[in-house]
Order: structure tokens, then C-alpha cells, then sequence
């Protein structure tokens, strides 16, 4: 292999360093209307009366849009296939308002200083009501959060609006009662993760105008610009005909830009007074009003016989969805999906769950999607386990792991048809020392050192869902042009995508040129989201080049006069098998272009009926401070079985990154609620991600297994790497101090209160 | 003393040049480069001074030109990166992966500038502290780090 497990450098590097207008908010007009949002004070509200007058008075406002202007007819955010699992609950703007922050109206001048202005001076009656706050008593509220009547759900995930109930379900393999009942060892804990930000340091944006066939062309900082398309439509009430979505390089999205935050607002000003218009949300407004992780409660009960083989598990979640349902039929399903099949001994499963409404932010898609709160509930309660039964928490997983052939009954019944798992945990166990650090070590100044462990697992793509299709020609003079509905959003798939397509080809990386997204121009792509891109797209790239070569073969065959069996190529030229005549592939090309009826480029789609499960195991080292409960994280190490490694440099980075975000989760980060619902961690110096100080050193490694569905042997990477960080910080804390933290963030006050209460 | 009132035109020494547009006395540095002179390079990440997206350069020195008024610039020789020239640490920044989606990069490199620039002879402990100015979501800062200490002459 010449292009593939290669440190090939990003297509867009140079760009980047230089500073180049690339982005969204660089590329905009500068005729671009300003477009901002007045939110809810209150967290559940209805408007009495809105009086846009004296805002409308102010010099340079344009447009000012409220309930009553915008169609009312309900739709989802959520970035999602159609029929969208998400329900169809929310309006552009709405009368009744859900938290705070919920869109009231929205304003568009010529510029800031105008439409701040007029935000000011618009004047709103609330009949203020009653909000649900509490996830854990929102089913069958007396407050009903969705009591309209054209709220809907498109597909059977048990949702009932009348009882705040987002999506519900329960499946059972086997008896697992029963089973757990035998067992020897049993353990019955509830964990708590809270909603987190995505952070991608662009924030959401989006400018939009019309073209001159007069249709809505919307460029936005987006994940999925074929979903963006389909929910304008839906939103504004236009055949999807009418509108264009176009994808610039994107500041980051961790599933964030996975829902349309910020599309509509422009787009409907735009189309209502036919003027381009940008909004740009302030980190403010990133933080109140956008779409972070959910937060769950995750009730876990397991059973283990006397050598510690689990035999039964049983996951109860409950989850918060916030005031709209974007995600929240899907996100949970992975926190049991994702979680329960790592353990490959089990006779018996249930996972049952209930997504619940609540006035606060909708929440939404986050990295690791459910299962990274699935992985911190299960993986804690493993290592409870273990902590029970006085073995190693390694130990125990190496005697249950799941194992390569197995069929998995939790995780839709698929065969593991690759597997490192138990390379990956010998390594990480290599790597940190495991044997001579586990469990602690005192350090004689106050302060102790231990290490904790976890493993996990995810998905690659939507299996019999997502699609990806592949556009590729050959120019003149041979060169390649590939055109991709998947988004590069930092990921660097324009680059790993070039690399597998020059592999098929065999050719250079940089004779593949990449263009993406328009979704006027780029063949369809569900986006790039659920571990998706390099797996199922990357399949796309496969096909679509294997078909190309039969047409060059054909063109070879015509320009060289025999039949097309006696045709091979090898990247510079086309050849007979038979003779020593060739036609290099620039004359070919080239000579294609005159006179030629054999269009030279290749469409296919690839759409997977599995979806294969790539696994890290993660090991933490972290010093507590026994005075103050404060945990530093030491060292951490990640063993990744994301099957072959496309490119190794951006695999290596991009598993970085998800464990500096997963530490963040296990540490740092919290969106907090007054009483009232109100948020008060909406800036970076509230909500605190790891700056260079937080995260220690992370240390990544490889041990690559082969999908033999994938590109190449490929399987995911995006999600998987965000989940162990904590679960095995969490276990490092009990392996230090006894505590264990059941709630995230693992503050030093709650290791702190846990040392003293144990006691 | 200098007075500006409502929106007037103001001369800055950009990237080695006199650039002249008009500002208002509340224009942040960051817009003035941005919507007036349309150098998008700095980056508005929260506008806050907390994630130092938009840093530049202020006689040698990082600022971040969100916390820096237009009109507070004049008289001192401001440096983005559109006025970098192809210089070590951008190339280490390619060399290295120190970046996925790239906003957080052209402050990260005008910091890691300024640095090269005060302290040629940084140890790991002073380039650990100003890094910690940035903030990058996409990575752990490791390859940041590493392509600092490439650069450095002290390295």
C-alpha cells in the first residue's frame, strides 16, 4: 500500500496556517443583513402580547419576525434521515416558549448597533408558567411541555407528548432476573452525566441569500448540508428545489453543527425580504441556546458469577432531552447499545429507557452520541464490581471481554468480524505500567497516585441507514476531480478520502482533487456524523473507483483497439496484457476529450447493512490531593482498534483531542441551572474546557485489527475516543481513595465530601 | 491627546503598512481588521478575551484584538497573520498536525510568534504557561507543543 496508513499532510494546511478566508463568517458579503434572536427570559412562557412597533421605527432595521409571521408547521432540527426519529415539535418562532432562551423573535438591520437596539425596544407580555426542571419527575408532569396539537413523531419510538415522553423502549435478551438472581456477585448503581458543550471553537453560523434564479442559497458552518436542505424546506414552508446548502471549511463540530441551530433565522429573512442575511452566534449564545450532550441518569444492575464471569446486565436510562426532542430518541439508544455488548459472556440483558421534556436547551448530538454516558455507567459499575470481588478491574475485563467471531445479541446481533480488544488492553497495560502502579502508590507528600481503566466501544456509520455516494472524473491531462457529499469539519476526511481514492487509483494524493459540500453540485451524502465518514463513505470512494477504472479500461480498450479483458492500468498509463502497447493516462484523457461519447467518471453510492465497532481501551494515572480531594491527571493512554489506520498523523491527533474532551468531561465540565432555569455557566471563564495545563499527557497507540467490510480493513474513529476518559478517571480516583464518584464532573469537592463521608 | 468621536478615520501600522479606514471610538481591534480592512485571519472565537482565537501582535508582543480597541493601536506596529511571510513556526504548525479544524491556529501561531520573538531560550515551563492563553478543542495541545519546540532555538 503506498497511499494508505500514511502521515499524508491535511489538503487544507496550508490555507489554515496562513489564515486564509475559508469560514463562513470570512466569506460572507458584506451587504449581509445582521440577524439576532430576542430569547426567553423565562424558562416556560407564553407570549400575551408582542408589540414590534417601536423596533420597527429604528433606522436600518429591516425585518422583524415573530410568532405570527413564520408558518406553523412543526419540524426537527436534528440532522437526521428521513423519516426523522426526532419528533417534529418546534416552529421557527413559537407562542409558547420552552427555557431560556427559546427564540421570542428575531430581528435583521443593516447593522449591530440597529438590531441590538431593536431588540431593546421590543415589548412582550409573558403569562409566565410553571417550568419542569427536573428530569427525574418530568414523566406525566402536570406541566405538559408539548401540548399542541400538531406535534408529531414520525417514527414508532414510543413517544407520547401528552406524557413529556420523547421516546420510550425496553428489549430483553433472555431472562435476565433470572440470571442475575443466581449470581454470586451483584452490583445495583445509578450514575449521573451531565449535558455537556461541544465547544468547537467557531460557533455556529450561517449567512444566506438568493441566486439568480431567485432560490435560497444558504452557506453555513454545518455537518450536514443534505439535512440542512430537507429542514429549511420543512421550516419555511419551500420545495426543497428552491434551496442550495453550501459547506465552507468548518471551526469544528463534534456533532454540534449536526443539528441546524442557526439556519433558520437567516434563511427565513432572507427569503421574506429577499436580502442576504448573516447570523453569527455569540459564545454566549453558543452556550444557551444550541444543542449539547444529553444528560442521563443511567440505572445499572449487573451479576457476576464467582470467578467473576458476568453473566447478566440490566440498563435503565433516563434521559434529558431539554425542550425539543433533536436526538433524543436515537442518543440514548447507544448508552445501552454501546455499552452492554463489550461483555462478551453475558446470558442476559434488558435495556430499557424514557427520554423526557424539560424546560431547559434542547439538547442534542455530541460526540460518542449515548454511548459515552453508557460507557461511564457500565464501565463504573464493572469496576464497583471488581472493587467488590478484590479483583484487578483489568482482570476482570480481560476475562469477559468480547472476542473477535462472536455474535453480539446487544448490539443488534452482529458478528465481530474484527477485534483488538485484548491487544489493546495488554498494550495500555504495558504502556502505563499497570502492574507496578495498580492500585496506588503513596506518595509520602500528601498526595496519592493511582490508575484506573475502561474500555469501549462504538459504531461505523448508521447501519441500513446512512448513505454515501461518490462523484470522480478524470480531467485533462489525467488528473482526478472527487466529489464528496461527506463534511469535512477538522477531521481532515477531504484528505483521508483523497488517500483512499489514490490507493484504488493508484495514484498521488495530491493528483485527487476534493470538492465538497454543495448540495446542488455533490452527490448525496447523509453527512458526517455517527462515526460515519471514513467507513462508509470511504466504502463509496472504494466502489465509485472500482467503477471508474472499468470506464478508463474501456476508453484504453477503444483508444488501443482490443477488447477491454486485455486492459489493465497502473496508475501512470493503460496497457495491453498482451502486447507491450500503451496510452498513457494524460494522452487518454485528454484524447478523450475530442470526439468521444464514453463519459470518463464513476457515481456510486454505498449504504452498510452492519456497522462495525471499533474499541479503545483507556488507562488513567491521576495524583489526588488528600487534603482537598483535587485529582490531577498524571498520564493518560489510549490503545485504539479503529482497524487499518488511513492516515496515521490525523488518527493519532484526532484520538488526542477526544480524550482532552473526555477529560474535560470527567473533570471539568457542567452546564449549570439557577432554580428558575436560568444558565449560568454560558462563558468559557464558567464552563471550563482543558487549556494546555488540564490535560496532562495523553499518550495514543494502534492495534489494528481488519474489518473486512471496510475501506481497506478501516472501521471509525471520530466517536469512540471520547468515551473512556471517565470511567477510568473515576476508577483511578477509587483505586486512590475509596470514593466513588457516580456523578460527573469529579470535582475535588465531591472526591472530598467522599473521603469524609466513607470514613 | 488623542480624541475620536463618533466614526472617524483612523491610521494603523498594519503588517508593515499604513492602513487607513474609518472606526468608531467602541471598535474592538479584532472588527476593525475584520469588517474594515478585511483581514479575516484573527478569529472571533467568544470575544471575551477567554479563547484567544483572535490574537495578533502588538509591537512584537500577543494581544488579544478582541480586548484592544481599534483606536488603541494607533502608533503601534500591529502584526496579523496575513503579515507573517512564511515563517518556521507556520510550517512546524504543518509539519507537526498541531491543528484538525484550524480556527483556534492563526492565534495560536501569533502567540507561539510572539514567544519565539520575547523568549528565543523558553523552557518547556514558560512555553507550557503561554500556551494556556489558547484554547483548541480539536486536539490535546501535544503536536502545539511540539511544533513550538521545533522552532525554538533553545529546543
Amino acid at each position: 500500500m503506498s497511499a494508505i496508513d500514511q502521515p499524508v499532510r491535511k489538503k487544507d494546511a496550508m490555507a489554515l496556517v496562513t489564515g486564509k478566508p475559508v469560514y463562513t463568517q470570512d466569506i460572507a458579503p458584506k451587504d449581509c443583513l445582521v440577524v439576532k434572536l430576542l430569547g426567553s427570559p423565562h424558562a416556560h412562557a407564553l407570549i400575551k402580547e408582542i408589540d414590534i412597533g417601536p423596533a420597527l421605527q429604528v433606522p436600518g432595521i429591516e425585518c422583524i419576525l415573530t410568532y405570527k409571521d413564520v408558518p406553523d408547521s412543526r419540524f426537527t432540527l436534528a440532522g437526521q434521515t428521513y423519516p426523522e426519529p426526532s419528533p417534529y415539535d418546534r416552529l421557527i418562532l413559537d407562542q409558547r416558549l420552552r427555557y431560556v432562551g427559546d427564540a421570542v423573535a428575531i430581528v435583521a438591520g443593516e447593522n449591530e448597533k440597529a438590531v441590538e437596539e431593536a431588540l431593546d425596544l421590543i415589548k412582550v407580555q409573558y403569562e409566565v408558567l410553571q417550568p419542569v426542571l427536573d428530569f427525574r419527575r418530568a414523566l406525566d408532569h402536570e406541566v405538559i411541555i408539548h401540548p399542541e396539537e400538531n406535534w408529531k413523531s414520525l417514527a414508532p419510538v414510543g413517544a407520547d407528548n401528552r406524557r413529556n415522553l420523547c421516546a420510550s423502549e425496553e428489549v430483553e435478551y433472555g431472562d435476565v432476573d433470572q440470571v442475575i438472581s443466581e449470581c454470586e456477585w451483584i452490583i445495583e448503581q445509578t450514575y449521573h452525566t451531565k449535558a455537556n458543550q461541544q465547544v468547537m471553537m467557531e460557533t455556529f453560523r450561517t449567512f444566506t441569500h438568493l441566486d439568480t434564479f431567485g432560490r435560497l442559497v444558504c452557506v453555513s458552518s454545518t455537518q450536514v448540508p443534505f439535512h440542512v436542505r430537507r429542514i429549511l424546506a420543512n421550516a419555511i414552508g419551500i420545495p426543497k428545489s428552491q434551496i442550495r446548502v453550501i459547506k465552507p471549511r468548518i471551526g469544528g463540530g463534534f456533532g454540534a453543527k449536526q443539528t441546524a441551530v442557526s439556519e433558520i433565522y437567516p434563511a427565513i429573512v432572507t427569503w421574506k425580504t429577499g436580502k442576504p442575511a448573516m447570523i453569527i452566534y455569540t459564545r454566549r449564545e453558543s452556550f444557551t441556546s444550541s444543542s449539547p450532550r444529553h444528560e442521563m441518569e443511567i440505572r445499572v444492575r449487573l451479576g457476576a458469577d464467582k470467578e467473576g464471569i458476568i453473566r447478566g446486565i440490566d440498563v435503565y436510562t433516563l434521559s434529558n432531552t431539554g425542550a425539543y426532542g433533536e436526538h433524543g430518541p436515537t442518543t440514548v439508544g447507544l448508552s445501552g447499545h454501546k455499552s452492554i455488548p463489550l461483555y462478551g459472556k453475558v446470558e442476559a440483558f434488558r435495556f430499557g429507557y424514557d427520554v423526557v421534556y424539560t424546560n431547559v436547551m434542547s439538547a442534542g448530538a455530541y460526540r460518542g452520541y449515548g454511548a459515552t454516558q453508557g460507557c461511564f455507567a457500565v464501565e463504573s459499575a464493572v469496576n464497583e464490581l471488581a472493587a467488590k470481588m478484590q479483583m484487578d478491574p483489568v482482570r476482570i475485563r480481560e476475562i469477559n471481554m468480547v472476542r473477535q467471531g462472536q455474535v453480539m445479541p446487544a448490539y443488534y446481533g452482529e458478528k465481530l468480524n474484527s477485534c483488538a480488544l485484548d491487544r489493546c488492553m495488554a498494550k495500555a497495560k504495558a504502556m502505563i505500567g499497570w502492574d507496578d502502579k495498580y492500585p496506588c502508590k503513596d506518595m509520602g507528600n500528601g498526595k496519592i497516585r493511582s490508575v484506573g481503566v475502561a474500555m469501549t466501544m462504538q459504531g461505523s456509520g448508521i447501519s441500513g441507514v446512512d448513505t454515501a455516494s461518490v462523484s470522480i472524473k478524470v480531467n485533462d491531462d489525467g488528473f482526478y476531480s472527487m466529489s464528496i457529499g461527506a463534511t469535512d469539519m477538522g477531521t481532515g476526511c477531504d484528505t483521508s478520502l483523497a488517500q483512499i481514492a489514490a490507493e484504488c487509483l493508484d495514484c498521488s494524493v495530491e493528483n485527487i482533487i476534493v470538492s465538497g459540500v454543495d448540495t446542488d453540485a455533490s452527490p448525496y451524502d447523509t453527512g458526517s456524523y455517527a462515526s460515519s465518514t471514513a467507513y462508509v463513505t470511504g466504502n463509496a470512494v472504494v466502489k465509485t473507483c472500482a467503477a471508474l477504472r472499468q470506464r478508463i479500461k474501456a476508453e484504453g480498450s477503444a483508444q488501443l483497439g482490443c477488447p477491454v479483458e486485455d486492459i489493465e492500468i497502473d496508475g501512470e498509463k493503460v496497457y495491453r496484457v498482451d502486447t507491450d502497447e500503451s496510452i498513457s493516462l494524460k494522452d487518454l484523457a485528454n484524447g478523450a476529450m475530442c470526439g468521444n461519447s464514453n463519459a470518463l467518471s464513476a457515481t456510486e453510492s454505498f449504504s452498510s447493512p452492519v456497522s462495525p465497532p471499533p474499541f479503545v481501551v483507556g488507562m488513567a494515572e491521576v495524583e489526588i490531593d488528600k487534603e482537598t480531594g483535587k485529582v490531577d491527571l498524571i498520564d493518560y493512554v489510549a490503545v485504539v482498534d479503529c482497524g487499518t489506520v488511513i492516515n496515521t498523523n490525523l488518527a493519532r491527533v484526532q484520538t488526542e483531542g477526544g480524550i482532552a474532551q473526555g477529560i474535560g468531561m470527567a473533570l471539568y465540565e457542567d452546564i449549570k441551572y439557577t432554580e428558575k432555569g436560568q444558565m449560568v455557566s454560558n462563558s468559557l471563564m464558567q464552563y471550563k474546557i482543558p487549556s494546555r495545563l488540564d490535560v496532562g499527557t495523553i499518550r495514543v497507540a494502534f492495534e489494528s485489527s481488519y474489518e473486512p467490510t471496510g475501506p481497506f480493513g478501516a472501521k471509525s474513529i471520530g466517536e469512540v475516543v471520547i468515551n473512556t476518559p471517565s470511567p477510568a478517571i473515576a476508577n483511578a480516583v477509587y483505586n486512590g481513595v475509596h470514593v466513588n464518584i457516580r456523578e460527573l464532573p469529579i470535582t475535588a469537592e465531591k472526591v472530598y465530601m467522599g473521603m469524609h463521608k466513607e470514613k | 491627546m488623542l480624541q475620536i468621536l463618533n466614526e472617524s478615520l483612523i491610521e494603523l501600522h498594519i503588517n508593515g503598512e499604513i492602513r487607513k479606514a474609518l472606526a468608531r471610538p467602541s471598535d474592538t481591534l479584532l472588527f476593525f481588521l475584520r469588517e474594515r480592512l478585511g483581514l479575516t485571519g484573527a478569529k472571533p472565537g467568544c470575544e471575551n478575551g477567554d479563547c484567544g482565537a483572535c490574537t495578533v501582535l502588538v509591537d512584537g508582543w500577543p494581544v488579544k484584538s478582541c480586548l484592544m480597541l481599534a483606536a488603541e493601536a494607533i502608533g503601534h506596529e500591529v502584526t496579523t497573520i496575513e503579515g507573517l511571510d512564511k515563517v518556521p513556526i507556520q510550517q512546524a504548525f504543518v509539519d507537526k498536525f498541531a491543528f484538525q479544524c484550524g480556527y483556534c491556529t492563526p492565534g495560536f501561531i501569533m502567540n507561539c510568534q510572539g514567544l519565539i520573538n520575547i523568549h528565543p531560550d523558553a523552557s518547556d515551563e514558560v512555553i507550557h504557561e503561554w500556551l494556556q492563553s489558547n484554547i483548541c478543542r480539536c486536539t490535546s495541545y501535544q503536536e502545539i507543543m511540539e511544533a513550538i519546540r521545533s522552532v525554538l532555538p533553545s529546543q
